[in-house]
């Protein structure tokens, strides 16, 4: 490279780089402020933070570098080509940053700025970071609070929803990706986060929904508020849309970093692993007598989940919605887990649609993330009737089995009481590739329960109680699986964490292809 | 062959003796979860459903029991069926063992009545009073008025606390209508209750083992127990001891009982009761005269004669009895809690501690029988040291999954009042007029737990951090407790942390890791025991500290200084919502929807470990809905009834 070196006295006094250096500083000092002190102060009485204060607590002190701060937007129509209408960096703040060292992408919509609407400029700047994250693979978090399109650039913005679709699309199973709502996040906004891995919402200050309740009275004639609509306990309870909720904007960005650390940063990273204080081999007493010697009485699977893990920490994903089926993350000897659980404490922890879909979406992304899978069994099977057959119980049970059968990441699986019908064979069987299949000595693998098997095997013999207690002998027991090689040993309780945590390590290794296709076509 | 109906501790004493143990249990426990008595025995039989009227309760089911087992003997424990002279009669028609007291005396010292007069003529103390049935609450009022208020009144039968009742004014006199068959008598308003043990064999010989200093109580029911009492001089122990001793030969007793005096401020004692079995506190008196209770009234039984004389009754050092319960102890000094325990600790790796308990990581505490989860006993030389004991064995007790009272056993044994040893049956309601409020800090404890609650939060953060090569060396925190914010900084070198909280420097270091249910640590030098009951990524954080458990709210400066701006949550109304203070079970609704009650107006009952609670209005309102009804089994927290 040749310098050229000039002589300084051939410029105007003060040198040629003052005038841009002040514009510099100017539009830098106007970007740190977004809309401006009042709209800032607007954003705090609504008990909100502004969007570089979410990414300062988001992330490491001193680890965010910013991009396209003074992007602008392009609109020339309805005067938005203003000089007071233009605002470096536009209505999102973009960047890199360190959550405990390890690298994230962000964008962080700001609310401050025409209400954190979506001008093709913002579009532009979130694809930006969502390439790169992309290509060095580290997660992409959106940290949403916008009012939606761009109205004033129409087409526009709408296009610049379509790339960012596209790129949540062409990222998922490469990269993590969070969406955080913290705002509103209505029209076609909702679709990125619902295209992400995990949308989290905060408490009363968040809404997600594709029509407003105006818009729902003039079409459905319904009267409904905005809470009730999309607010974080409707999504986190009733549609399924959100897998948790937070109290406020604080207590959601600290746990998001809690979340953070279980994750791997892409599809090539193995699952991360911390250093654990919790022997990899205590014993847990208290499961030995955790299962009701009654098969029909109820228990919480929690309560197994936490005896097992490291330091008892579960963070559940979706802990309100479709509570008979328990998923989250949690550690085991350090290394991050997925752990699903049937909870025979809701509906005795049968099978349904939302059940399904539910455990089958936290199962898929696991494998594409390599984290390990335990999966703890009672299930009595599919849940009966009209509404579920209705409703296609058949094709959403089946997206549950789909993914426990495609997984190849490494598969422990432990039946703790009741592994019934169809439903045994989906909860990760061995004849799904579960790599290794414990059975407690309280299990029972059969296709059903005593009572109606006899039914159907002794019909019209008299002494049915007596029918029950022979097929109870026969199959109420881990016996008739374990003969056959279906589960690999009868274990007892206790020793259940440090049996898993030895296999985890035994199959860190484990390499395991699906045959090459185009991709699957998973029963949607 | 021996059947218990009791929890595992006799068992457990009397089985490596060589006897062949059977327990009595209900399915409540099922043979895949069995309770740890039952491990302890060599056998067990179920003898019926969990409510204990159908199990322990149920004299044919224990018959039943005894005939498929074979059993020699019985022995029936403290509660149940141990002061039932039906049973015992029973029993001696099979020609089975009862161990404990024959007929006679079960019968004479269990009617309150009888077992005075038998007591005046064995000249021991009585308490000055009305000694007869009392006809209604009108003749209750004006015997009353007669012996001048305070009084107890007591139902005829009915043992321990069961169906004693104070009374202070004539309107409590006649509300206690239920008890009309009872008798009244004058208490001291600040009285002592002290048991005299003692132990009588077949032949006539007894011995007084002691008392047994069992003041502190809640609801009658006794909390800590001590022996030897503080307040008792040799001259008046051997005049209690020989009372107590000749109304035991008075009713020809065999086996070990216990004789109750209440004792007034001038050292004035006067017969209460007699109780005719083992009692829950009977270890301190173990502890400290080296005889094993349990084993005696097996001997008794097999008809051997006492061991030993008066003389070689001697009174070795201090013990100390905490009862832990699975209660909440701020709610009325303790409400019952259920759950399963979680996590579970004796602490039996101290030297000198005692626990005596039926239950195990992974019990479930139910509704069905009593919240008591132990019985933690300590020892030594002096008073002093058996407290200091103590302290340590409740903060090295970890108990999870239920609420538990350990917060107050901790305040009271630590109380100043209680430490110079002016204990009394009113000692909680005085020392804690408003309730029980947990343990209150002093500047320095406050220091403490801070540093020690900043010292975690690094830990974890430190732990996240491990991705990095370069951790943090300088934390600026800011920590809340009980509304107040503190700003702290920390630094870390290895173990130690040193925290600065308004100037001031405080230590933290130990042997601790973020997995361990303990905290030993050390703060500026002086050793100290916590536990860290929860931890959230959001900085919350909960430490038992002396006793009480602590929330605290972690954060970095950032995190703190934009809390700010966070919208306070509405919390909910709770004066139209009645909602259960524990669970339980519902034995009356006393209003529908639509009707008009005042503030202060019953609204249900609920019953739960033999204990009825009345549930009343916060507000004069109309009730909206009812959402329970008598015999409905309510969790704590279930909604009861909406007010309008």
């Amino acid at each position: 490279m040749v310098i050229f070196l000039t002589k300084t006295h051939q410029f105007p006094k003060g040198g040629l780089c003052s005038p841009p250096r002040e514009r510099i500083e100017k539009k830098r000092k106007a970007a740190l402020t977004g809309g401006g002190q009042l709209r800032i102060a607007a954003q705090h009485k609504r008990g909100k933070l502004t969007a570089r204060e979410r990414l300062e607590l988001l992330l490491d002190p001193d680890s965010f570098v910013e991009c396209d701060m003074f992007v602008e937007h392009r609109c020339s129509d309805f005067g938005m080509e203003a000089d007071h209408n233009k605002y470096p960096g536009d209505s999102v703040v973009t960047g890199q940053g360190r959550i405990n060292g390890r690298l994230v992408y962000v964008f962080s919509q700001d609310f401050t700025v025409f209400g954190g609407s979506l001008s093709g400029a913002h579009a532009q700047k979130v694809c930006k970071i969502m390439d790169q994250a992309m290509m060095v693979g580290a997660p992409v978090i959106g940290l949403n609070d916008s009012g939606g399109a761009r109205i004033q650039e129409g087409v526009e913005s709408l296009a610049g929803y379509a790339d960012i679709f596209l790129r949540n699309v062409m990222a998922s199973g490469v990269v993590p990706q969070i969406s955080l709502i913290m705002g509103p996040c209505a029209g076609g906004a909702v679709y990125s986060p619902a295209l992400t891995d995990f949308t989290f919402m905060v408490k009363d200050t968040s809404y997600l929904f594709i029509t407003g309740p105006d818009v729902v009275k003039s079409v459905t004639n319904e009267d409904v508020t905005q809470e009730e609509l999309g607010g974080a306990k409707t999504h986190t309870t009733v549609s399924g849309v959100a897998h948790r909720a937070f109290e406020n904007d604080v207590d959601a960005l600290l746990n998001l970093r809690d979340f953070f650390n279980f994750l791997p940063l892409s599809n090539k990273d193995p699952a991360p692993v911390t250093e654990c204080h919790d022997p990899r081999d205590r014993p847990v007493p208290g499961l030995d007598t955790i299962v009701p010697f009654e098969s029909t009485k109820a228990y919480d699977m929690l309560d197994i989940v936490h005896g097992v893990l490291d330091e008892r920490e579960f963070f559940e994903i979706m802990p309100n919605y479709a509570k008979n089926i328990v998923v989250g993350f949690a550690r085991m000897n350090g290394r991050t887990v997925g752990i699903v659980g049937n909870q025979p404490k809701v509906a005795s922890g049968c099978l349904d649609i939302n059940s399904s879909v539910k455990g089958a979406r936290f199962v898929r992304f696991c494998d594409a993330f390599n984290i390990p899978i335990i999966t703890f069994v009672d299930v009595p099977g599919f849940l009966p009737g009209t509404a579920q057959e209705y409703g296609g119980i058949i094709r959403h049970g089946a997206k549950l089995l789909y993914a426990f059968a495609e997984a190849t990441i490494p598969k422990i699986t432990v039946i703790t009481r009741k592994a019934y019908g169809g439903a045994y064979d989906v909860m990760s069987s061995k004849h799904l590739r579960g790599d290794v299949n414990y059975a407690w000595p309280s299990a029972e693998v059969a296709v059903m329960g005593a009572k109606g098997a006899v039914q159907i095997i002794f019909r019209g013999k008299e002494n049915q109680a007596e029918a029950e207690a022979e097929y109870v002998e026969k199959f109420a027991n881990p016996f008739p699986a374990a003969v056959r090689g279906f589960v690999d040993d009868i274990i007892q309780p206790s020793t259940t964490r440090k049996r898993i945590c030895r296999d985890l390590e035994v199959l860190a290794s484990k390499k395991q292809t699906n045959p090459w296709k185009k991709h699957a076509n998973i029963p949607l | 062959r021996t059947i218990s109906t009791s929890s595992c501790l006799e068992l457990i004493r009397a089985g490596p003796r060589g006897r062949h143990v059977v327990a009595a249990i209900p399915p409540a426990a099922p043979s895949s979860n069995p309770p740890v008595h039952v491990k302890v025995a060599d056998e067990a039989v179920c003898v019926g459903p969990a409510p204990t009227s159908k199990s322990y309760l149920n004299m044919d089911a224990i018959m039943n029991a005894i005939k498929q087992t074979g059993a020699q003997a019985v022995h029936p424990g403290y509660g149940f069926l141990s002061e039932n002279k039906e049973f015992a009669k029973r029993l001696a028609a099979e020609g089975v063992t009862f161990i404990g007291p024959d007929t006679h005396a079960i019968q004479a010292m269990g009617d309150k009545i009888e077992s005075k007069l038998i007591a005046k003529a064995a000249k021991v103390n009585t308490i000055p009073g009305f000694d007869g049935v009392v006809k209604d609450a009108k003749e209750a009022v004006k015997i009353a008025g007669e012996i001048g208020y305070p009084v107890m009144i007591k139902a005829s039968a009915g043992g321990g606390g069961k169906g004693m009742r104070i009374a202070w004014n004539d309107e409590e006199t006649s509300d206690m209508g239920f008890f009309l068959s009872g008798h009244i008598s004058d208490i001291c308003a600040n009285g002592f209750c002290w048991c005299l043990q003692v132990l009588a064999d077949k032949h006539g010989n007894a011995l007084w083992l002691n008392e047994r200093e069992c003041s502190i109580q809640r609801r009658n029911q006794k909390v800590v127990e001590e022996a030897p009492s503080t307040f008792l001089d040799p001259d008046t122990r051997r005049a209690m001891g020989e009372q107590a001793v000749s109304l035991a030969n008075a009713v020809k007793y065999s086996s070990a009982g216990t004789v109750e005096f209440l004792v007034d401020s001038k050292k004035n004692f006067y017969f209460l009761e007699m109780n005719t079995r083992l009692q829950v506190e009977h270890p301190i008196t173990e502890c400290i005269t080296g005889l094993d209770l349990v084993q005696q009234m097996i001997r008794i039984a097999k008809g051997y004669k006492l061991q030993h004389k008066q003389s070689d009754i001697p009174i070795n050092g201090w013990a100390v009895e905490s009862r832990v319960y699975a209660e909440d102890p701020y709610k009325s000094f303790g409400l019952p809690s259920i759950g399963r325990l979680s996590q579970y600790q004796e602490p039996l790796d101290l030297p000198n501690v005692r626990v005596d308990s039926g239950i195990q990581e992974g019990s479930d505490i139910s509704i069905y029988y009593d919240p008591m989860i132990s019985k933690l006993v300590t020892y030594g030389k002096t008073r002093e040291e058996a407290l200091k004991k103590m302290e340590d064995a409740l903060d090295n007790y970890v108990i999870r999954g239920v609420t538990h009272n350990i917060p107050l056993l901790r305040e009271i044994i630590v109380h100043p009042r209680f430490v110079s040893g002016v204990i009394s049956t009113k000692f909680l309601p005085e020392v804690y007029p408003d309730g029980f409020k947990g343990h209150m800090l002093t500047a320095g404890e406050r220091r403490e737990l801070l540093a020690t609650a900043a010292a975690l939060y690094v830990a974890a953060q430190l732990r996240s951090q491990k991705f990095l090569g370069d951790l943090s060396r300088q934390w600026e925190l800011c920590v809340e407790l009980d509304k107040s914010v503190h700003m702290l900084g920390v630094s870390r070198s290895g173990n130690n942390y040193t925290v600065e909280i308004d100037g001031e420097k405080v230590e933290v270091s130990g042997e601790w890791n973020l997995a361990s249910a303990l905290l030993p640590i050390t703060i500026n030098g002086k050793h100290r025991t916590l536990q860290c009951l929860l931890r959230t990524a959001a900085g919350e954080i909960s430490l038992q500290y002396l006793g009480t458990s602590f929330k605290l709210r972690v954060l970095s400066k950032l995190a703190a200084s934009l809390s700010k701006h966070m919208p306070e949550k509405v919390p909910e109304d709770t004066s139209s919502i009645l909602r259960s203070p524990m669970p339980g079970s519902v034995v009356a609704v006393s209003v529908k929807p639509g009707d008009n009650v005042a503030e202060g107006q019953e609204i249900c009952v609920i019953e739960a470990m033999k204990m009825q609670n009345s549930m009343t209005a916060a507000k004069t309102a109309k009730v909206k809905s009812v959402h329970c009804k008598a015999g409905d089994t309510v969790g704590e927290g279930d909604l009861l009834v909406e007010l309008e």
